[in-house]
């Protein structure tokens, strides 16, 4: 009972389906303040359907789904966003002709109550100012703040997206193969950036979708494996692996594609070096 | 500059000056959709041909004079009448919105070609010269008061209603207005209600597209149906994309270029429509960001040399 009532995220007996065809079927897990929990999943094993009822974008045909005690089935991004959860997305999504420094002020603006001002001033909002900066900073974007993003380098649009999404101060935040189209040896700076971000951001808990296992099993806190729509096991990463790799094929392959990496940063390092020659 | 115009052009520019300072504030708003949410009207002149048929029933019919209250009650019309329309129209983007938009222009036009009795139908309902601040000018005649008191009026009326939507533009909404265009779906997950922002930009286009009609019917001292044809809500397209719609003084730059490109084109050939036709498609082809951008490309071609 203790493990319930902190829950962040509780889905009871979630099942979601199109037709006859099952996408998800009685998945019940909790998320706790302080996880960083990964979904994992060959493709078609029903991760995007889960991610997307828990983050109130679908509804499920049956069980429940709970934030912070609350029901959250179908609440739209909108709404989500104001409770309290962002989300990034695998693709790069950004406002190609807008600034950084603009792309963050819409998020720190709409969680504020100024956004429907009319006649207010972005220009000379100070705490707004000082918001997208320290938001800026911890993406290491704080020397881009007047580019225009479409004029940002793959990997630094990529942290563009996450950054907004940090910048609505969520409590959770749901973020889809963050480290997707950089190379393996950027990957962990993406992924201590991401986590040095939560815990400076006061972000309670990380949700995470990937494929690299190599970063799945050094960051995550809890790995939930999904195949076929159910949750096949769920557990702490060294406990898991060892069985996963056994009874998977797509785990040892996709695990494999991420070796190689003896030109990895520092683990002192925080700081992200995003290749600039990175393709998604 | 502008202001100048009176004291030494012939009466005949004058004249030409008031419907550009009308479609120049129609644009303003037009342009608060187009160029900063990146939804295109087709329907716009509906906006229009209210506040032009407002500011006729308001002086022929119900005897109201002064023109600060014309501008204000056909502007709330208009937002009045555009509350279905944005409700509907907003749930939809790029053709689909450009379509509806066109649908509703071409209803209205057809409710004020057919219902004779209320608007006239094809001659339309005529326009009385307003009072400015309470004084009618009774001592000026028609030409006089309109390149007078009036001129003035609406330079005046163009200077204060731009600097609103400077402001606006520049402010948080205009901020989450220009993420919606730039992509919604992002605008959506950073907590942005991107129909409630589009539906605001829309009421506020209404007003001051209806503004512009009233300032137009006053000019043309009749309201006829033609205000509200859907060639009307495309040439406010065509004047917008003139000027360019990236910036914010493109749609007032495109606004004051049709009017007397037309204008010398009509002196010009009978065939002017033909020829504007070719302006839009060079323009479109050659300098997409409008004269806006071209002046902005010589100008910086010039402080490289």
């Amino acid at each position: 009972m203790r493990q319930v009532r902190s829950a962040l995220i509780e889905t009871v007996g979630i099942g979601k389906a199109y037709g006859d065809f099952v996408a998800l079927q009685d998945v019940s897990l909790s998320i706790a303040e302080g996880e960083l929990v990964s979904i994992v999943g060959p493709n078609g094993a029903g991760k995007t359907t889960f991610v997307n009822v828990i983050t109130g974008l679908l509804k499920p045909t049956a069980g429940v789904v709970r934030f912070k005690g609350n029901d959250i089935a179908g609440i739209g991004p909108v709404m989500l966003a104001k409770r309290g959860m962002a989300r990034a997305f695998q693709l790069v999504h950004i406002f190609p002709a807008m600034t950084v420094a603009e792309t963050i002020a819409v998020a720190v603006l709409s969680q504020t109550g100024k956004s429907l001002r009319l006649f207010g001033s972005v220009k000379s909002d100070e705490a707004l100012r000082s918001r997208v900066r320290e938001v800026a900073a911890i993406f290491g974007l704080e020397g881009k703040l007047e580019a225009e993003s479409r004029l940002l380098a793959q990997g630094e649009k990529k942290l563009l997206d996450i950054a907004s999404a940090f910048a609505l101060a969520p409590e959770v935040i749901l973020l889809d193969e963050p480290t997707s189209g950089v190379s393996s040896a950027d990957k962990h700076s993406i992924m201590k950036t991401l986590i040095d971000a939560g815990e400076r951001a006061g972000v309670k808990a990380i949700i995470l979708v990937e494929h690299d296992m190599d970063l799945v099993a050094e960051y995550s806190s809890r790995i939930v494996a999904l195949q076929g729509g159910k949750v096949l096991a769920d557990r702490p990463p060294r406990n898991s692996s060892a069985m996963l790799r056994s009874s998977l094929p797509w785990w040892a392959s996709s695990s494999a594609s991420g070796r190689g990496r003896t030109d990895r940063c520092s683990p002192s390092s925080a700081s992200p070096s995003i290749s600039r020659t990175a393709e998604s | 500059m502008l202001a100048a115009v009176p004291r030494l052009a012939e009466p005949y520019y004058i004249t030409l000056v008031l419907p550009a300072f009308a479609y120049g504030i129609a644009l303003l708003g037009f342009n608060l959709l187009f160029g900063y949410t990146g939804l295109l009207s087709f329907g716009h002149a509906l906006f229009v041909a209210i506040g032009a048929y407002g500011a006729a029933v308001l002086s022929s019919k119900l005897g109201v004079r002064s023109f600060e209250l014309i501008v204000l009650i056909a502007g709330l019309a208009a937002v009045v009448a555009a509350i279905p329309v944005a409700l509907l129209s907003v749930r939809y983007v790029r053709i689909f919105f450009g379509i509806l938009t066109l649908a509703f222009g071409m209803l209205f036009h057809s409710f004020l070609f057919k219902f004779y009795d209320i608007t006239g139908g094809d001659t339309g309902i005529r326009v009385l010269r307003p009072s400015l601040f309470g004084n009618d000018f009774k001592e000026l005649d028609k030409i006089a008061f309109m390149i007078g008191p009036f001129y003035y009026y609406c330079l005046a009326l163009l200077v204060l209603l731009g600097l609103v939507m400077w402001r606006i533009v520049h402010s948080p909404f205009g901020l989450h207005l220009a993420a919606i265009r730039e992509n919604p779906r992002k605008a959506l997950f950073l907590g942005v209600r991107v129909r409630l922002f589009r539906f605001i930009a829309f009421l506020i286009s209404a007003f001051y597209c209806a503004v512009g009609g009233a300032i137009l019917a006053i000019n043309i001292g009749q309201a006829d149906p033609e205000l509200a044809y859907w060639t009307h809500s495309g040439e406010l397209v065509f004047m917008t994309v003139l000027g360019g719609f990236a910036n914010f003084f493109g749609p007032l730059v495109g606004a004051f270029s049709f009017i007397f490109l037309k204008s010398e084109l009509m002196g010009a050939t009978q065939y002017w429509r033909f020829f504007l036709g070719v302006t839009l498609v060079l323009i479109v082809v050659l300098f997409p960001r409008g004269l806006i951008g071209l002046a902005q490309d010589l100008w910086s071609k010039a402080r490289r040399q």
